[in-house]
């Protein structure tokens, strides 16, 4: 076989063929987007939208199993860890897109705005309130997003997990930038989010192409070959890793690359905040677990004492600056920080117990942040949400069971026994501890008890707090109730019968290489 | 014989919170379904107590265990079992909890929900409290250590005075603190552990081959949070401002049962998994707890908040419960013991008389009272019995346990011994001024008191049983001692210690558990 000759490569078309379905019925969305009439496309899409996510869920569960391998080439592997992480983003954005889709029966304005190319405030802004236009194009974005997420997590080369990172980030930029409520504030998230996206791409790009000076290729496996056999160039691979490692960092909101996250938190639509924060999560973790335990481990001496160093420093400022907000979506996205931190916890173990303990608080993450974003989004005071802490103040005299399960979900993210948030903290740190890193152990329960006070103060404020102003609870939809139901009952099943979650997380983390 | 007595214990209570959360408003069977769950929940405690045999059954530490794999990827069991200090405990807080629903049958009116959910939080509180003293997987007593601060969070924030809130935010922290610096401890004892699915096993992690530095990290893990719990000097201020502001009932739950954790924590786990690191310890701690006795009794002197003066009395007994458990000696830590039991009672007496006084006069302050003898006779009695029960007056109970202490104490370090004794003056100090306050001097007059009646029927039915255990447990101390005397030798077995030779054995009536076969 000559070098100079393209061999078309094997691909595997069954084993991707749950990304396929997501990406076909993204593409299908923007069709119904230009050809069905105004009225009748939010109930085309939202069927449309969730039986695709669900069509490749089934695909994945019952195609996964048997097409694992590497494909295309071996720059997408479709082994335990990318599967398990696809389900668990595709059950995620079932719940998060449900979440999205709340009208109210259209008693109270929606998440979204009406027309997001519009100045705020302008003559064509006015005029799509009058003809009642909606956005629905939130729906092929997200499954775009989605499936940029999936592929994310199964790339086995520095320039597929590119272009995934950035099908993936696209539509979410789209996404913040488009909340019916303080459009200028959301806009301005969104143009935040796009730029230092964009700069920490470039630094992920720079430094894919270090590595590629290094190894000679993209490929992960060849990478680690290098890095084994040692071809001499070691003043490439260092500055390769730690750059490519920011572009990934930067997507799970970690200290020092976490400064857009509480204003795209605050800004994006509250259901869009919900879907970023769980999913974003599952997909850039799974990319970084592969890229550092594939590609890279044979420099961990290199990378792990930074990658430490992060998670400290994201614990230690997401729980301290959590406890001066006075936004409740600021302090979910100062506790996301912390959470990153707790994550990279497990990640910096670098053993099989680092791998599924990151899976497993993956899931509990993403089931307790997109109901609580729900919730946020159903408080309202005059017809848009009420997100100020004091708001919130007298909530569980007045609706108790939202309050009951808001109260549930933060004592989760306060890694309180019985919920999934102790199970989670627990994995990730005696996957930790018996690697040697219990003083990183030791600086997250000190970062977890000074996040309990943050999320305390929000539990005496609707419990205790004298009821304030016209703050109520608007009646969800079945759609946010399944929600919501469902990320309650995860958070409470992880918590006290883990076992089968953990079963799959451990016999899942092996990677192929 | 199988019968799950443990678990049954367990689920009782939460079965009856669950009920009581679901009466529909308006009823008036919040109370009775409470208070009738609390006295079943007694009586199969008590048929749990025949099924204990005193002497050991030869089989191991602990009895009535029940032994379930619960989530094997991390070596945790479901795993109960008890021996007779944790018997004690459950015991002891299971006749609590209905003394304290009738004492708390007015403190929250049937408006709205409210009184359901003070009901059933204390239902739930009682659960937890079984379930922590009879575990005996460690991760299994972590989760309950944690989860039972949830109701006395509620209790104390919902329910409680004018800065409750303050009050239960700092308690929890407190506590969350302490527990999260243990849970990484627990991680490593685990790791040093034998590991495996049941590595959480308390008889897998005891008589662990761990380094000296090891040792001592971990125990300093697990002390810290007891000492928060306990709570001993320095880290006590989170009681004081809980106490006050809870309703007097919370308060007796809270101290007289749960902060007991604290000293059978330093017990079960510090001695038993950690001996070596536990002698190293030992100079440390025994300066500790005097300073706690001294510092508790001398601001219990300087109170006039009624409810804070009980809690920082507390604090000075916790002191010698303290010493007495690392006096090591099986007299002191016999009385030690015993002294756990013994004050929950006491407290319980001087937090519930404090109420039923405070809910007559509106205030908590001791410069509102004074010649209260002549208003409530019989509460201002209730209150000078408790009162001596405190100062450890003989033939009331705490007198037992106070005396067994100071002299195991100085059987060992005779100089502590005389200094704790000091202790014991003080206390008759604080107690006696708190009733001279409150009681002695001429009958108050003034439109306030108008209308104050003296002990009613309900309140009677508060006091009598904890009278009754003043006197029982002053005059006839042996049963318990007899459940508590085979505890504390398989303890100091493990630590390795033994009686200094000028001792008469007191257990020489009492065969170990290891030579029963």
């Amino acid at each position: 076989m000559g070098g100079s000759m393209f061999v078309a490569p094997e691909i595997n078309y069954v084993a991707l063929l749950p990304m396929i379905i997501v990406f076909v019925g993204g593409l299908v969305g923007v069709t119904v987007e230009g050809f069905a009439s105004r009225r009748t496309r939010y109930a085309v899409q939202v069927p449309l939208s969730v039986a695709t996510l669900v069509l490749a869920l089934v695909a994945l569960i019952l195609l996964g199993q048997d097409n694992q391998g590497l494909t295309a080439a071996d720059t997408v592997a479709l082994d335990g860890v990318a599967l398990t992480l696809q389900g668990l983003v595709l059950v995620l954005s079932i719940l998060g897109l449900l979440a999205m889709s709340e009208r109210f029966g259209g008693d109270q304005p929606d998440a979204f705005t009406q027309s997001g190319v519009s100045t705020p405030g302008s003559a064509e802004e006015t005029l799509a309130t009058k003809v009642g236009a909606t956005t629905t194009e939130i729906y092929p974005l997200t499954l775009m997003s989605v499936g940029g997420m999936m592929l994310f997590v199964a790339a086995n080369d520095l320039l597929l997990l590119f272009v995934a990172l950035e099908i993936l980030s696209l539509p979410l930029y789209v996404l913040s930038g488009l909340a019916r409520r303080r459009r200028l504030l959301s806009q301005e998230a969104s143009l935040k989010y796009f730029l230092l996206g964009s700069f920490s791409s470039a630094f992920y790009l720079f430094g894919a192409v270090l590595l590629y000076g290094y190894a000679g290729s993209m490929r992960f496996a060849d990478i680690a070959a290098a890095i084994t056999s040692g071809v001499g160039m070691d003043g490439l691979l260092v500055p390769g890793v730690l750059l490519v490692a920011v572009g990934l960092l930067f997507k799970v909101g970690a200290v020092p690359f976490h400064a857009w996250t509480p204003d795209v938190y605050q800004g994006a639509p509250t259901p869009v905040t919900g879907f970023m924060a769980a999913c974003t999560k599952v997909a850039a973790f799974g990319a970084m677990l592969r890229v550092l335990y594939v590609a890279v481990e044979g420099a961990r001496l290199e990378w792990q004492p930074v990658i430490a160093v992060v998670a400290a420093l994201s614990m230690v400022v997401g729980a301290l600056l959590s406890i001066v907000q006075t936004d409740v979506k600021r302090i979910l996205a100062y506790s996301s920080i912390a959470h990153a931190g707790f994550i990279l916890t497990g990640v910096v173990a670098l053993d099989v117990a680092g791998v599924s303990s990151t899976m497993f608080y993956l899931a509990t993450y993403g089931f307790m942040t997109i109901p609580a974003f729900a919730i946020v989004a159903l408080v309202r005071s005059a017809g848009t949400e009420a997100t100020l802490v004091d708001q919130w103040a007298g909530l569980g005299r007045r609706s108790p069971w939202i309050a009951a399960c808001f109260t549930f979900l933060l004592m989760a993210l306060a890694g309180i026994p019985l919920t999934s948030g102790f199970t989670g903290k627990f994995a990730v740190f005696s996957a930790a501890v018996s690697q040697g890193w219990a003083w990183l152990a030791v600086i997250g329960v000190l970062a977890s008890a000074v996040t309990a006070y943050i999320y305390f103060t929000l539990v005496v404020q609707m419990w205790l707090g004298d009821e304030a102003g016209d703050t109520v609870v608007v009646r969800p939809s079945w759609m946010t109730s399944v929600a919501i139901l469902v990320g309650v009952a995860m958070t409470l099943a992880l918590g006290i019968m883990p076992s089968p979650v953990l079963d799959l997380a451990q016999s899942t983390a092996a990677f192929l290489r | 014989m199988n019968f799950p007595w443990l678990t049954t214990l367990l689920v009782l209570p939460l079965v009856g919170a669950l009920a009581v959360s679901l009466l529909p408003k308006g009823t008036g069977l919040v109370r009775p379904v409470a208070l009738g769950t609390a006295l079943l929940t007694l009586a199969v405690g008590i048929g749990a107590a025949t099924q204990f045999r005193f002497g050991g059954t030869g089989e191991g530490q602990f009895q009535l265990t029940e032994v379930y794999s619960w989530i094997p990827q991390f070596g945790v069991s479901y795993a109960l079992g008890v021996d007779g200090i944790s018997l004690s405990m459950i015991l002891l807080g299971l006749v609590l909890v209905p003394i304290c629903m009738i004492a708390a049958w007015d403190d929250v009116p049937a408006v709205g929900r409210r009184q359901h959910t003070y009901f059933a939080l204390m239902l739930a509180l009682s659960s937890m409290m079984i379930g922590v003293f009879a575990a005996i997987d460690v991760f299994l007593f972590y989760v309950f250590f944690e989860a039972m601060l949830i109701p006395v969070y509620f209790l104390i924030g919902v329910f409680g005075g004018t800065r409750r809130a303050k009050a239960a935010t700092t308690f929890l922290l407190y506590s969350l603190a302490g527990g999260l610096i243990m849970l990484v401890a627990v991680i490593g004892v685990y790791l040093a552990g034998p590991r495996g699915t049941d590595g959480f096993l308390l008889s897998n992690l005891t008589g662990l081959d761990l380094s000296v530095e090891a040792g001592r990290w971990l125990f300093l893990g697990f002390f810290v949070a007891f000492a928060i719990k306990a709570p001993m000097w320095p880290v006590h201020t989170w009681l004081p401002l809980a106490a006050e502001q809870a309703r007097p009932a919370t308060s007796v739950l809270l101290v007289g049962v749960l902060d007991k954790v604290g000293t059978y924590g330093m017990i079960r786990f510090c001695l038993a998994l950690f001996p070596e690191a536990s002698r190293w310890a030992t100079p440390a701690i025994l300066t500790l707890a005097l300073i706690s006795l001294f510092v508790g009794a001398f601001l219990a002197i300087g109170q006039t908040d009624m409810l804070r003066l009980i809690s920082y009395t507390s604090i000075s007994h916790f002191g010698f419960i303290v010493l007495g458990i690392f006096a090591f000696t099986t007299v002191s830590q016999t009385g030690a013991t015993l002294y756990m039991v013994n004050h929950g009672f006491t407290t319980a007496g001087l937090f519930l008389v404090a109420g039923m006084l405070i809910a007559r006069r509106g205030s908590r302050d001791l410069r509102d009272f004074g010649g209260w003898q002549r208003v409530t006779p019989l509460v201002a009695g209730a209150l000078l019995v408790s009162g001596l029960s405190g100062l450890a007056l003989p033939g009331l109970n705490s007198f037992v346990s106070e005396f067994l202490v100071i002299v195991g104490t100085f059987q060992r370090h005779p100089w502590l011994g005389i200094i704790s004794a000091l202790g014991v003056i003080l206390a008759a100090v604080y107690i006696l001024v708190m009733y001279q306050k409150v009681a002695t001097g001429p009958k108050p007059e003034g439109p306030e008191l108008e209308g104050i009646t003296d002990m009613s029927g309900r309140e009677k039915w508060v006091v009598a049983p904890i009278i009754a255990a003043f006197l029982v447990l002053g005059f006839y101390p042996k049963p318990v001692l007899d459940l508590l005397e085979p505890a504390v030798e398989q303890s100091m077995q493990t630590v390795g210690v033994s009686d200094p030779a000028t001792v008469v054995d007191t257990s020489a009536n009492h065969s170990t558990e290891g030579s029963d076969h």
